[in-house]
């Protein structure tokens, strides 16, 4: 029988078994700038060194300010994060360095992350990585104490499960399309604790910077770690990235990586195939990732959405839009394109194209804040920051910035904006803020309009 | 890590479904190194005037026992949705299910998840609804059970390397350390079998 990735991966980095766990060897640390100083602390308090500080590296991320300006006195963290990974001797991506930028998306572009490597977050959206054919594992704090101190983590092993995404996407539609529909399709907990892959003709056909949008929101099903296969698209990808292998390691490397890939005669616990093929822009109107619903589409009855009445009457009372509405046409009051999911040079592009000979509309604010100073700075030098800045947005400094609101970003209670991030909780960007997932191209038909709309109108009248 | 053999008390039934970190804890309210995890627990939730949150009634004041929906724990990974409940006394947590992360950091803690098979569950939840905090709940990690104050009894299971961390209270350096001839010898054929793993080629700028 065929072995997939996970199992390849697994087997490589299993270490010890023992009272219905694994232990698994972590290949890479990223240790972000809120966890940083009392995660070192706390090392430092129980005696326990860092076994491995050349494995690991700090990240100023989650209070990094988008416009330092307005945003003084957010630096606590970044501050004492800083002093820990001087104290540890670990290596640091600082505010101003480089390559800073958002954990999962500096990581792997930096070529620290590599296939059929383990990779350990205190961030739920470690399994961002999986894009590249990365093992992301996510945990708490106290995981992180524990494997700074040993590189290696007890995981219970997952079940398996493969999602084939199958057709061709149309134009103006993208990963994130994909994954938002995904996941109104099957819930929030279709894959609740499993190793998921994704797998078919969209994907191998897609860049890597949009199977990490995929596996980064394969979160929001729940999955403990998401893949994507290794392929020559990954190769070419992380080929001459500063930290991956080069020369002669890079020969071997590779070859190793393509062989990880899953057995054509894999085994999952559950196989799936969704078609792609008819797939239209996605957005969602309600309170969680999985409340989602195609832009031509409308707010959804409770017995339309499959919610019961009171998880449905909350969900419309926060975002305060009657049933039956059309979701096209719903005024807006802001944008907001980065994050984790949405931040790389293509998720600026695909907004770009959209944004190009356009001003947004003057009742709203549009910010976009690139997922790292590398792609800030290809950014530039492209021209994308000079359209996104004369469409009338704003250009944030790298980092979580709006998606979390932990960079002292504020919004106004009651604003409705449309976010390329990955979560519309109640409040989570904010108090009262009225959150609509959708893809870097709706945003920024939206912030031009005025109002949520088909990307595809403003593409197709160029 | 704090022991857990038996916790004896009130069961709160909080009875939702994929209740997320953000809403067991704020980002707004973590705003600081050491903040008030206590204060920030459910923190929009309890302020709202319209529907008193069940753990400010007083007789689930510091309550034990959570009883809650599916999914619970789902979002963010942040620890502090944790250290809040725990802040507030609870110890036990018996849920529909857990997001896993959120479940790994409990038994971090010292503090038991349990999911119950869904028939048991449903029963326990009418139980724990009907006695609405008048009577004392005992869950036993010894027996793996849960006592209902009328005397019914349900029994969970749970990982034996779990049920042994949280009995004996075990450092989990310690006990993953046991294994250290194990990580060196890995790391020594790693370094030869795949040497792009255990050596990075240079320090990133700003180190």
């Amino acid at each position: 029988m065929g072995e997939s990735l996970f199992d390849k991966i697994w087997a490589r980095h299993s270490l010890a078994e023992e009272g219905g766990k694994t232990l698994l060897y972590i290949d890479r640390v990223v240790v972000d700038d809120v966890r940083a100083p009392q995660v070192l602390k706390n090392l430092d308090r129980r005696g326990l060194s860092i076994r491995r500080p050349d494995l690991a590296v700090v990240v100023m991320d989650h209070s990094v300010p988008s416009f330092p300006k307005l945003a003084a006195g957010s630096s606590v963290f970044i501050d004492a994060a800083r002093a820990a990974a001087r104290q540890h001797d670990l290596r640091l991506l600082d505010v101003g360095d480089a390559e800073q930028g958002i954990s999962h998306v500096a990581a792997p572009e930096l070529g620290f992350v590599l296939p059929g490597s383990t990779y350990l977050c205190v961030d739920s959206h470690a399994p961002t990585v999986g894009g590249l054919g990365a093992l992301g594992l996510a945990c708490g704090s106290s995981e992180l104490e524990h494997v700074l101190a040993t590189q290696a983590m007890w995981v219970r092993k997952p079940r398996q499960m493969r999602i084939n995404l199958a057709g061709t996407l149309g134009a103006g539609v993208c990963a994130k399309d994909v994954i938002l529909y995904v996941i109104g399709r099957l819930g929030l907990e279709a894959a609740r604790g499993a190793a998921l892959e994704f797998a078919g003709r969209v994907v191998t056909t897609m860049p890597v910077e949009a199977r990490f949008t995929l596996c980064n929101m394969a979160v929001e099903l729940g999955a403990r770690t998401c893949l994507v296969s290794p392929d020559k698209t990954t190769l070419a990808w992380l080929a001459q990235r500063r930290l991956a292998p080069h020369g002669d390691l890079w020969n071997q490397a590779q070859d190793d990586w393509l062989s990880m890939r899953s057995d054509p005669d894999a085994r999952f616990d559950a196989d799936l195939t969704i078609d792609c093929t008819a797939l239209a822009p996605q957005i969602t109107w309600g309170t969680s990732p999985a409340q989602v619903a195609s832009i031509s589409g409308h707010v959804p009855t409770a017995a339309e959405a499959g919610l019961d009445e009171a998880s449905w009457q909350r969900a419309i009372n926060y975002i305060d839009l009657a049933p039956g509405a059309a979701l096209a046409g719903t005024k807006i009051d802001r944008v907001f394109i980065g994050s984790c999911t949405n931040a790389r040079l293509s998720d600026l592009e695909s907004a770009a194209q959209v944004l190009a000979g356009h001003h947004i509309a003057d009742h709203v604010t549009a910010v976009v804040v690139p997922g790292s100073r590398t792609v800030a700075r290809q950014a530039q030098e492209q021209g994308l920051r000079d359209l996104f800045e004369r469409a009338g947005f704003l250009w944030g400094e790298p980092g979580c910035s709006m998606c979390a609101g932990g960079g002292g970003e504020k919004v106004a209670p009651g604003e409705r904006i449309v976010s390329t991030t990955n979560r519309n909780f109640e409040n989570r960007q904010g108090p009262g803020v009225r959150t609509h997932l959708a893809s870097p191209a709706t945003a920024a038909a939206a912030a031009i309009m005025g109002q949520i709309c088909d990307p595809r109108a403003l593409l197709a009248k160029g | 890590m704090d022991k857990f053999t038996s916790v004896r008390g009130a069961a709160a039934p909080l009875l939702i479904d994929n209740i997320n970190t953000d809403q067991i804890t704020p980002v707004q309210f973590m705003r600081a190194l050491e903040p008030d995890y206590q204060a920030g627990l459910f923190a929009r939730w309890r302020a709202d005037p319209n529907t008193p949150f069940v753990l400010d009634r007083p007789r689930f004041h510091r309550a034990p026992i959570l009883v809650t929906g599916g999914n619970f724990g789902c979002g963010s990974a942040r620890e502090v949705a944790v250290w809040a409940l725990a802040a507030h006394g609870v110890r036990c947590i018996v849920a529909r299910s857990f997001s896993e992360v959120y479940r790994e950091s409990l038994i971090k803690n010292g503090m038991l998840p349990i999911v119950l098979d869904p028939p048991s569950g449903a029963a326990f939840e009418r139980c724990v609804v009907d006695v609405d905090g008048r009577l004392p709940f005992e869950v036993d990690l010894v027996r793996n059970t849960i006592v209902c104050p009328d005397g019914k009894a349900f029994s969970f299971a749970i990982d034996p390397g779990e049920r042994t961390a949280l009995l004996e209270g075990l450092d989990d350096v310690a006990m993953t350390m046991r294994h250290r001839s194990r990580i060196e010898a890995w790391e020594k054929e790693a370094a030869m079998r795949q040497p792009w793993l255990q050596r990075i080629a240079d320090p990133p700028t700003g180190s």
